[in-house]
């Protein structure tokens, strides 16, 4: 085997290997068992005496949410303005103007909830001081949002009959102290250690030596780049994000992102298991998402390797397969693992431009991000896992021959409703965003914006169709990567976006905790040999069609007009 | 049983003229908003309705032409009327069975008396039947119809029930106890008896049972409730991806007709089991009502699927009857001929079940012998023994070991050791141990049996597999009731049951989050009858019983119980699969339609037609066809039921995915290119 | 609501200084012990700093091995792709051309034998890299303008080709500026 597809097999076994025991331990964290990292707790009393919190008192799914929901709206409060006024604030050695208010509206949401869109480029479009106290901080809050919200739910799976989701303060807490800050240091010392700069000093102006004379940006990225992938938030410090060489330096650093970024929602899946005393149930989602992720991976790697027909015919050599877009230190191979795990999980970092990708890997990015939910983001991924079951156990419940019931609780027409309206909103806001902005490009390509719809788009054609539908669906799988070319530094797509951003990041999590919530309050069903059995492979299955069809229906003609029309013209 | 009604075919002549002229009543959009899927298909209908007048009336060539508008047109309102005729069928199937079971009771003339005094001296007035208030008496002599439900005030008769239940053996019903309850349309066979009536005119159970079966009353069950939501929510997300296509067809430079977009939204939507679900949940209740069983709301049928434990009483469901004698143990140095002739006399005048079963036993004619003088021991609750003292002297006596014990012991005799421990041996076997004595010595035992029904064990079987747990209520003591339990293999059993015990079981399991069924007739049934969350009343039980349960079973068969677990599934998985196999056809129909609606401008989508279709416009067509066709295909399957097979639920699962899942992605493709092929002869 | 938002304020703050100052702080005051001291690994060639070890730049002079086509010209003050689709005509043709021009500066080198990353924009527009083969396929160019011997060159660039991760992961590599100063120097 060839060392570029031997490198993406290992990344991928050093994640599942890595992230049982990660499981394991976060499992007992909340479980309140002692851990190793019980010399924090002075530090985590400390934290809840400064903020006037009581860590045991319990909540129901209301309460929980309204605690998430405030502090959310205090952070957009507080990044929107801090970007908007970034230019009056110290620590910008390279004299970065402020946002836009549209551009600041974008972007405040955009890492609020755990997306990082980035329609400004991280070396001229921000400041050290909104890099780390506004974009840093809202990378550990918000993928610290996501797992507790997973936690609140799987503590309503855990009891037979309860409306105590548990206490929100407190497993946010412990999910920042007892999880991400302890991966993130190792994270980021092992960045550092390969070549990404720590420091907190500006542009560097140097002679090339060929004898130009060019500035290099620099900056605290190490720490940057640990929460970025452990988040799940693909927010690059730099424009190009990890394609950039200080960035991800080498190969080993590529590889530490790539695992980084899927070791918690696997983890979690893990966790779950332990957590709610159901591991087989764990081991079929783990499986289900698996078999989704390589259904994805598979066709990616394959197409990248066999590099661009277009060019074929021009007849040089492709070795190494696609390179636009790619860095050589990565490969093909790499590049089209790191293109599908970072779509599917939502991180939406790249390590290469997947506006270059082939047709079929664009296919499979968008693909990934409508799922959502092989892996899917920190906590939020079984979360839009947890909606598909809920619809798969009514479908199958039904055919089992018993009124559906989830965990020993019945799933009525209260759940069903709640399932619906987020499965619903998924399509919703990718098609309407998307059908709005044709709408312009079609109708008034000169309508006079500042940025007008016919210079949106960087590619003609269906190309050109697709680079709106990636943004789109990327913004409402709170995913970041994007088409890089479509031109999305404007008032209609800051704007579209952020709204999209908004309804998708927090819709999805207040759905299955309220699910979760009103099932946990129902009387426990004990099983039986009538019940649907929701760990067996048969219900996994189940499960994995559900999420097939669903996103089939929702998304195919979509697709024909994007990636599958340009793949069938290249064919010809 | 009776089976004589249900083997009637499904789509009989006299049911299919009105359930006709029903389709086209309900194209009511009064009536058709309660079905979200399919109001959607009438606008979308009506839309096309418009746009076929308009491309006739103006050459506007964007609209497409008149002739194809037409097409779609008519296969749209078919469409409708396939599933207002599969609604129909249904409401007129069920109503056909329940007029059939209330046609033998209307305008029978009643003798009503007044409300006081003795039967013989009342003043009998001649009413119609439909004159009959709740409260009012009437008298019923043999040779008479009943005219009206009602409970036995005074008398006994014998009454032929074989118009409701098809069983031809008489019953007998009396006054008092848990048998006073009569049907009206039943036929009084012997003697007289006095009856209040219980309901009022078109309250029976059978009237609401026809109230619910009709569209007007009919309420959605809280399963039929969620479905269509999450329908209604898919049929939501198809409106999502037909408005959004045309911004998309405009990027594109595509045009595409309102007859396209509206033949692509009623295909996407799954009309297959909106168009079917009322149907489906009719034919619920309507195969209960085959199966005899009246219910008083879907929702019961719905439940009955649930169904964790069900309470089974041991007589008549586990049990044959009443216990018999299957063998006598004479005592050491007794001849066996002449302890079985001690029994045969000992049971002469035992009138019991039991006591005839000796008799039967002993096969000896009990007239042979001379019992002219003898003088009959009747059993009474003091000596709990009975026998007879002949004329020479002999007295035999039979009874329960202690009583037996008590008249041996008392004579000063012992009882022999190889006896006691016969006692014990048939006691432990679950049978029941009668004793007998002549002149005060026990000279043997006879061994009483309870028969347990051919086939129940492979019924609870199948039961244990649907995962339903069975328990038996008996009156007999524990180790009897063991017995019995394990060889008919129930998986509990509640021993010398009272009243109170039933109750108390089915609230520790209903605590359990366990869904109890039961069946019951007393009065004293009543408060577990209500209960339990399926209570099933026999049709003979007491009003008070009727009322307590959620189904009445007009056979008064035990065993219906297993039966009415199995309809419920059957409902469910019906709706479960067909709703499976609508939204699985939508994966062909996409292929059918999105290349033909884009291929005039990217011709390179030619590479999704897999099927092959001649042209867009019959590819269209086509998949609008087959979506319309399957409907009425699917009906007798909805009618009928989908079997339910007790192969655990993971298996079920597989089969059903495998059927209605796979079968429901493959059945189109073929479906609609079968049509397009067709299609391809004409044009 | 209201009783969140207190406690949201405060936490908020305290997050802030945890997670904003003290981390970062405190992964800066480790990168101090990294080879580069935290700034960026910087390649000294005479006292003089030529450049970031990891960050590609620009050689124009067909003298030097060059590196990949760069959407920023390798400006590192920004960085960037092309963003260019796979069938987009006119990248297309921008590839057309950088193969022509490519052939034009390579006599002696047929079209099979250029490397795809030759004619491709990188990700970052800073890529430092190349593959072993697209260094080699300039070697003739090299050898022709510096009268160096190929064989030379060729075991020059073995010599700076960094092997796959522990021999078994991701693609070999050579460091386009290392390799140039190493050219320079073989050349003494």
């Amino acid at each position: 085997m060839n060392t570029e597809i031997t490198g993406i097999v290992v990344s991928f076994l050093l994640t599942v290997l890595l992230a049982f025991p990660l499981g394991k331990y976060i499992a007992k964290v909340f479980n309140g068992d002692r851990t190793f990292t019980d010399f924090m707790n002075p530090l985590e009393r400390f934290i809840f005496r400064l903020s006037g919190i009581d860590p045991n008192k319990k909540m129901n799914w209301k309460e929980f949410l309204k605690a998430m929901l405030t502090i959310n709206l205090v952070w957009f409060v507080y990044a929107f303005f801090m970007l908007l006024y970034q230019d009056k604030l110290p620590l910008n050695p390279d004299g970065n103007p402020g946002q836009t208010p549209d551009l600041s509206f974008n972007t405040a949401i955009s890492f609020l909830v755990n997306c990082n869109l980035q329609h400004y480029s991280g070396e001229t479009g921000v400041t050290y001081l909104t890099q780390t106290l506004v974009l840093m901080f809202l990378q550990f809050v918000s993928a610290a949002t996501g797992i507790a919200a997973l936690i609140g739910l799987l503590n309503g799976i855990k009891e037979k009959t309860t409306n105590n989701l548990g206490n929100f303060w407190k497993i946010f807490v412990k999910t920042i102290t007892r999880i991400l800050i302890p991966l993130c240091i190792i994270m980021a010392v092992i960045m550092a250690f390969n070549g990404s700069p720590t420091s907190y000093k500006g542009k560097d102006t140097i002679t090339t030596y060929q004898g130009d004379t060019v500035s290099v940006s620099r900056g605290p990225v190490a720490g940057f780049v640990a929460i970025k992938h452990l988040g799940t938030n693909g927010g690059g410090w730099f424009g190009t994000n990890s394609a950039h060489p200080l960035e991800n330096p080498n190969y080993l650093t590529n590889m530490v992102e790539i695992i980084a970024q899927v070791l918690i929602p696997v983890a979690m899946l893990f966790a779950m298991g332990f957590y709610i005393r159901r591991k087989k149930f764990a081991y079929v989602v783990f499986g289900v998402m698996t078999i989704g992720m390589l259904c994805l991976l598979i066709p990616t790697v394959v197409t990248e390797l066999n590099g661009n027909p277009e060019i074929a015919k021009m007849g040089i050599a492709q070795p190494t397969g696609a390179m636009e877009g790619k860095e050589v230190r990565f490969g093909p191979a790499a590049s089209a693992y790191w293109s599908i795990v970072t779509t599917i999980i939502s991180t939406g970092s790249v390590n290469s431009f997947h506006d270059s990708s082939m047709p079929v890997s664009g296919a499979m990015q968008l693909l990934g991000m409508m799922v959502n939910a092989f892996y899917g983001g920190c906590g939020v991924g079984f979360l839009n896992y947890y909606i598909y079951i809920i619809i798969a156990v009514f479908i199958s419940g039904l055919m089992v021959g018993r009124t559906p019931e989830f965990m020993g609780h019945k799933v009525e027409a209260r759940e069903v409703k709640i399932a619906a309206l987020v499965t619903l909103l998924s399509a919703f806001l990718i098609k309407g965003g998307v059908a709005l902005a044709a709408y312009f490009v079609a109708h008034h390509p000169d309508i006079a914006w500042a940025v007008k719809p016919s210079a949106w788009l960087n590619n003609p054609g269906y190309h050109g169709f697709s680079e709106m539908l990636y943004e789109f669906t990327s913004a409402n799988a709170n995913n970041g990567s994007g088409f890089e070319g479509l031109g999305d530094n404007n008032t209609f797509w800051n704007v579209s976006t952020g709204f999209v951003l908004i309804l998708a990041r927090f819709i999805p999590i207040i759905g299955p905790i309220a699910i979760g919530g009103i099932l946990a309050n129902k009387k426990y069903i004990p099983e039986s040999a009538g019940t649907l059995k929701t760990d067996s492979l048969t219900f996994g299955v189940m499960t994995f069609a559900v999420i097939v069809i669903i996103t089939a229906l929702s998304f195919f003609p979509a697709l024909t007009l994007g990636p599958l029309a340009e793949y069938f013209q290249i064919g010809r | 049983m009776k089976r004589s009604k249900n083997t009637s075919s499904l789509l009989s002549k006299e049911l299919v003229a009105p359930a006709l002229a029903q389709s086209f009543v309900k194209l009511d959009p009064r009536m058709m908003y309660r079905n979200p899927v399919m109001f959607t298909v009438e606008i979308g209908t009506t839309i096309m309705l418009f746009i076929t007048a308009y491309s006739y009336s103006a050459n506007d060539k964007s609209v497409g032409n008149f002739g194809y508008n037409l097409t779609i047109f008519t296969v749209l309102f078919l469409t409708l009327l396939f599933a207002n005729f599969a609604e129909a069928i249904a409401e007129a199937r069920g109503k056909a069975q329940a007029d059939s079971l209330r046609k033998t009771r209307e305008d029978t003339p009643a003798k009503k008396v007044s409300a006081v005094g003795e039967i013989f001296t009342n003043e009998i007035h001649i009413v119609p039947s439909s004159k009959l208030r709740k409260g009012d008496m009437f008298i019923c002599e043999a040779g008479d119809i009943i005219p009206m439900d009602g409970e036995i005030i005074q008398g006994l008769a014998t009454i032929d029930e074989s118009a409701i239940t098809g069983e031809s053996a008489p019953v007998i019903r009396e006054a008092g106890g848990d048998k006073s309850s009569v049907t009206g349309g039943t036929k009084v066979l012997s003697d007289k008896i006095k009856v209040r009536v219980t309901t009022e005119p078109g309250e029976s159970f059978l009237d609401k049972m026809i109230a619910l079966v009709e569209g007007a009353s009919r309420q959605k069950t809280p399963n039929e409730i969620a479905l269509t939501i999450l329908l209604a929510s898919f049929t939501l997300l198809f409106i999502i991806v037909c408005v959004t296509l045309k911004p998309f067809a405009d990027y594109a430079n595509t045009t595409i007709t309102i007859a396209a977009f509206i033949s692509l939204f009623v295909c996407l939507i799954p009309t297959t089991i909106g168009g079917l679900l009322s149907a489906i949940g009719i034919a619920g209740m309507d195969r209960a009502l085959r199966a005899n069983v009246i219910t008083k709301s879907g929702k019961a049928v719905e439940t009955a699927g649930d169904i964790d434990t069900l309470l089974l009483d041991k007589t008549g469901t586990i049990t044959i009857g009443n216990r018999k004698a299957t063998h006598f143990w004479p005592a050491k140095n007794i001849d066996s001929k002449t302890f079985v002739e001690a029994c045969v006399l000992a049971s002469l005048a035992d009138e019991t079940p039991e006591g005839k079963s000796i008799i039967e036993l002993a096969n000896i004619n009990g007239a042979s012998f001379n019992t002219r003088d003898a003088k009959f021991v009747g059993f009474t609750a003091e000596t709990r023994s009975s026998g007879i003292d002949m004329p020479n002297g002999i007295r035999i006596r039979k009874g329960a070991f202690d009583s037996i014990r008590n008249i041996v012991v008392r004579a000063g005799n012992s009882i022999p050791s190889e006896t006691e421990l016969k006692v014990k041996e048939i006691a432990s076997n679950g049978g029941t141990p009668l004793v007998v004595s002549q002149n005060q010595q026990a000279i043997g035992v006879i061994e009483l049996q309870d028969i347990i029904k051919p086939g129940i064990q492979e019924r609870f079987e199948r039961l244990r597999k649907m995962g339903v747990k069975t328990v038996m209520v008996t009156g007999d003591n524990p180790l009897t009731a063991k017995y019995i339990a394990e060889k008919a293999g129930v998986d509990d059993y509640i021993a010398e049951a009272k009243p109170e015990d039933k109750m108390n079981y089915i609230k520790k399991e209903q605590a359990g989050g366990k869904l109890v069924a039961m069946m019951g007739d007393g009065t004293n049934d009543a408060p577990a009858l209500a209960q339990a969350d399926v209570g099933v009343a026999m049709n003979s039980g007491t009003q008070a019983a009727k009322e307590a349960g959620n189904m009445v079973d007009l056979d008064n068969d035990p065993t219906k119980l297993i039966e009415i677990v199995e309809i419920g599934k059957q409902l469910l998985i019906t709706r479960g699969t067909i709703t499976t196999f609508s939204i699985a056809n939508d994966v062909a129909k996409y292929f059918a339609i999105v290349p033909a609606l884009f291929i005039s401008s990217i011709p390179a989508l030619q590479a999704l037609n897999i099927m092959h279709l001649k042209s867009p416009e019959s590819a269209i067509l086509s998949a609008v066809i087959f979506n319309a066709i399957i409907i009425p295909l699917l009906i007798p399957l909805s009618l009928r039921g989908v079997a339910y097979r007790p192969i655990g639920a993971s298996a079920l699962l597989r089969r059903n995915l495998m059927i209605y899942g796979v079968g429901g992605v493959i059945a189109p493709f073929i479906g609609i290119k079968i049509i397009d092929m067709i299609l391809g002869l004409f044009f | 609501m209201k009783k969140y938002i207190s406690p949201s304020l405060r936490l908020t703050l305290v997050l802030i200084v945890l997670l904003a100052v003290i981390y970062p702080l405190l992964i800066a005051a480790i990168g101090k012990l990294t080879p580069g001291g935290g700034d960026g690994e910087r390649i000294v060639v005479n006292a003089k700093v030529v450049g970031y070890a990891n960050v590609g730049q620009k050689f124009s002079d067909d003298k030097y091995f060059q590196g990949r086509p760069s959407a920023v010209d390798y400006n590192a003050a920004g960085s960037g792709a092309s963003n260019k689709g796979a069938t987009n005509p006119d990248y297309l043709k921008t590839v057309q051309d950088r193969i022509d021009t490519f052939l034009v500066h390579n006599p002696g080198i047929r079209k099979e034998q250029i490397p795809v990353e030759l004619v491709t924009a990188s990700g970052s527009g800073l890529d430092p890299d190349l593959s072993p083969l697209a260094a080699k396929v300039q070697v003739k160019r090299i050898a022709a303008l510096r009268h160096i011997d190929e064989n030379k060159l060729n075991e020059l660039i073995d010599q700076q080709t960094k092997k796959p991760l522990l021999g078994l992961f991701g693609p070999a590599t050579v460091n386009v500026l290392k390799l140039n100063i190493a050219l320079d120097a073989s050349k003494k």
